[in-house]
């Protein structure tokens, strides 16, 4: 069973889509979304609507915060670009999306596996997986050996051993790292719909349950036409800009 | 984690046991069973359950070993829980490892070769996988029966992309103290020539029947090869050559850009004796004068990180072969050969050139003149080899020169560049006349058989036409 862990999909179809195919052709047969579906991009119809075809074949899909915004719940704030991309976003929702959303939990576990949005100890919270600290933070707390996080839009990992230490590691694209039984970790597979470490490529992560295999993918896909969308749509011209160099919005 | 202890007969995850081949501090071995298991198999227990340090280990091994395949490396069979009881199941290696030779030390010098060559030849492999040992010593050397080296036990390695789990884990340097390089001293794990050393310790005890370093047990006593050079193996032993001192004090190097770039330089260098460039190093029969020891060991007190991984260093280190015809309507190819190769050591700085020429005979193997008049075609072609590469100005020891004996030049240089482990062949190309494109040229099977990168390099059309005649 080989499980594709997609986050922070941000209504970006050309990526979203790319990263689809991708998983496909590796031979992906459980796909598990872990939020941030909308927001920033010019596609959160089509994006959702493919979630719901996923969701409803068995797919994972959890809450993220640009989620919550766009159904009215979130406590906190959002930044003002973002949170201008929701109230474009808000109006173009169908009832069924916004049903879609609302029901939408904020942790699922399976087996071994923890699913949160952005961490182990208070999903609902928000707070940023910044560095070891707050890694070390949510393994601990976490029942499950191996925690997959969205919310940080750079590709991470983080492990701790019998002495409690966190160690980090920046996964190289592609080269299966197995996640030894031995261990806790934290995986952070990286945006999809709006990668923010240098480099345009989409992100997500592969992970075979039998071997224990987790592998981080870069996957490069139409950038231009997804920045194109975000212009043409009137959203602020600078995510557009983030699109095109994978830098910080 | 449980600890019960293991007997004969019992069963883990359908592994019968059938007897405990070794106890070890951390580790047991036994030989395991199990009927649909094509190859004789081990598996490997850690010996103590409570040690993070060994646990860790295991699990870098259970990490690693999966992913590594080939000749030189046990095949990997199964990994177990550490829930229950962790082990790892591998083929089992016959052995005896190259431990029990030791006892035998100083081994003869050909012998010394052989198994030089072929350890190196292993570890080149290993680290053309990502893999850095780091704990290469006679007792995880084993040897198959044909001769090939397997390393094993992978319990300190690094795979370059994978998290270190023993990065920072642990105060005191990973490794064994006779064998272990000043930079794990330093607890840097990430630089391929680190093995490099472990074999020079492993060649130096083979040729003299004495440890470069003794064995100490302090962490004062192993910062001692930070810049101490051993005393030199002919000092033990005279019958040592200076080409075989010359390439362990190559390797036992304490700074690593000093040392080899590569383990396939040195198998390079222990199958072809007679073109080891010999330096100082070669000639000291004593230890080195107190002045020059002071200054040694001032200049450990800045030891530099070297900071490269396996794959970078292996991209800077190429063997590289430059496939010379020297034939007279070759000259304005030759020409241009050279400059091919000028642009690729540019770039490279450890990249070290075999010029290689084929002499064609009747006659089967290689670098074997048999008359006079034989030999002195042998010699001509060397002289000219060396007049070629004059003007690339390189050092003595980055050029070797070959020449061969063989009735078909691309199988020769074909060859040569699998046994030495050539990364780039560069070879000159006449262009496609009739003929030639009826037999197939030299160049063209070189492309399509060679094990590697080949560049060939043509003469424009318009030039070539005056030299090369009639073709």
């Amino acid at each position: 069973m080989t499980i594709a862990l997609m986050t922070d999909i941000h209504a970006n179809r050309e990526a979203f889509e790319a990263c689809l195919d991708h998983a496909g052709e590796h031979g992906a047969d459980q796909f598990v979304f872990l939020g941030d579906f909308v927001g920033y991009g010019a596609d959160p119809e089509w994006v959702l609507d493919t979630l719901m075809e996923h969701v409803a074949r068995g797919a994972v899909a959890l809450m993220g915060n640009h989620d919550e915004a766009a159904l009215g719940t979130l406590s906190g704030h959002l930044n003002a670009s973002a949170q201008h991309c929701i109230e474009w976003t808000r109006p173009r929702l169908s009832p069924a999306h916004l049903k879609f959303l609302s029901e939408r939990p904020l942790s699922a576990e399976d087996g071994p596996c923890l699913y949160v949005h952005a961490n182990g100890w208070d999903p609902g919270g928000y707070e940023y997986v910044f560095g070891s600290l707050e890694a070390g933070r949510s393994m601990r707390v976490a029942r499950a050996r191996i925690t997959f996080c969205g919310h940080m839009h750079e590709p991470m990992l983080y492990h701790m051993g019998l002495t409690q230490r966190v160690e980090i590691f920046a996964p190289i694209p592609g080269s299966p790292i197995p996640l030894s039984a031995a261990r806790r970790w934290l995986v952070l597979p990286g945006s999809v719909g709006q990668p923010r470490d240098g480099n345009p490529a989409a992100c997500y992560a592969t992970f075979d349950e039998l071997t224990g295999l987790l592998t981080l993918w870069r996957v490069p896909y139409d950038h231009e036409q997804a920045a194109r969308k975000v212009l043409e749509a009137g959203l602020p011209p600078h995510l557009a800009n983030v699109l095109r160099t994978g830098g910080a919005p | 984690m449980t600890s019960r202890p293991l007997a004969p007969g019992q069963r883990i995850d359908g592994f019968e046991l059938l007897q405990r081949v070794h106890q070890g501090g951390m580790a047991c071995l036994w030989r395991v069973a199990r009927p649909d298991l094509p190859l004789p198999a081990m598996m490997k227990v850690p010996a103590i359950q409570d040690d993070a340090a060994a646990i860790v280990g295991f699990e870098v091994e259970q990490m690693i070993l999966p992913l590594l395949g080939g000749p030189h490396v046990p095949r990997f069979i199964a990994a177990g829980g550490f829930d229950a009881q962790p082990y790892i199941v591998m083929e089992y290696i016959e052995g005896p490892s190259l431990r029990a030779s030791l006892d035998r030390s100083p081994l003869p010098v050909s012998e010394i070769e052989r198994i030089g060559a072929v350890v190196a030849e292993a570890l080149h492999d290993l680290h053309q996988q990502h893999v850095i040992h780091l704990d290469l010593k006679p007792s995880n050397i084993l040897f198959r029966p044909g001769g090939q080296a397997v390393l094993v036990d992978y319990g300190l390695a690094r795979h370059e992309r994978l998290p270190d789990l023993l990065a920072e884990e642990f105060r005191l340097p990973l490794g064994t103290a006779p064998y272990i390089s000043p930079e794990q001293v330093l607890h840097m794990r990430d630089d391929p020539r680190s093995d490099l050393f472990a074999l020079g310790a492993v060649l130096y005890h083979l040729a003299t029947g004495q440890r470069a370093f003794g064995n100490p047990a302090t962490l004062m006593g192993l910062r001692k090869r930070l810049y101490q050079v051993p005393v030199p193996p002919r000092a033990h032993n005279p019958d040592c050559p200076p080409w075989l001192q010359e390439i362990i004090l190559h390797c036992l190097e304490s700074a690593v850009e000093q040392r080899y770039a590569s383990a396939a330089q040195v198998a390079f260098d222990l199958t072809h004796p007679q073109s080891v460039a010999l330096t100082a190093r070669a000639g000291w029969t004593r230890r080195l004068p107190p002045a020059q020891r002071l200054r040694r060991w001032l200049r450990s007190m800045r030891f530099v990180r070297a900071g490269y991984g396996v794959t970078q260093q292996l991209l800077r280190a190429p063997i590289v072969l430059a496939a010379v015809d020297l034939s007279q309507e070759w000259e304005a190819l030759a020409e241009a050969l050279r400059a091919a190769a000028r642009r690729v050591l540019q770039n490279e700085p450890h990249a070290r050139l075999a010029c290689v020429s084929v002499l064609k005979s009747n006659r089967i193997g290689l670098d074997t003149p048999t008359d006079e008049a034989g030999r002195n075609r042998h010699v001509q072609r060397l002289v000219q080899l060396q007049h070629w590469a004059r003007s690339l100005a390189l050092p003595p020891h980055r050029v070797t020169y070959h020449v061969l004996e063989a009735p078909d030049p691309a199988v020769a240089i074909i060859d040569y560049a699998r046994t030495n482990r050539v990364d780039h062949i560069v070879i000159g190309s006449r262009g496609a006349s009739g003929l030639r494109r009826y037999l197939g040229s030299v160049s063209t099977r070189v492309v399509a058989e060679a094990p590697c990168s080949v560049t060939v390099v043509k003469v424009p059309r318009a030039e070539a036409a005056d030299t090369t005649g009639s073709t």
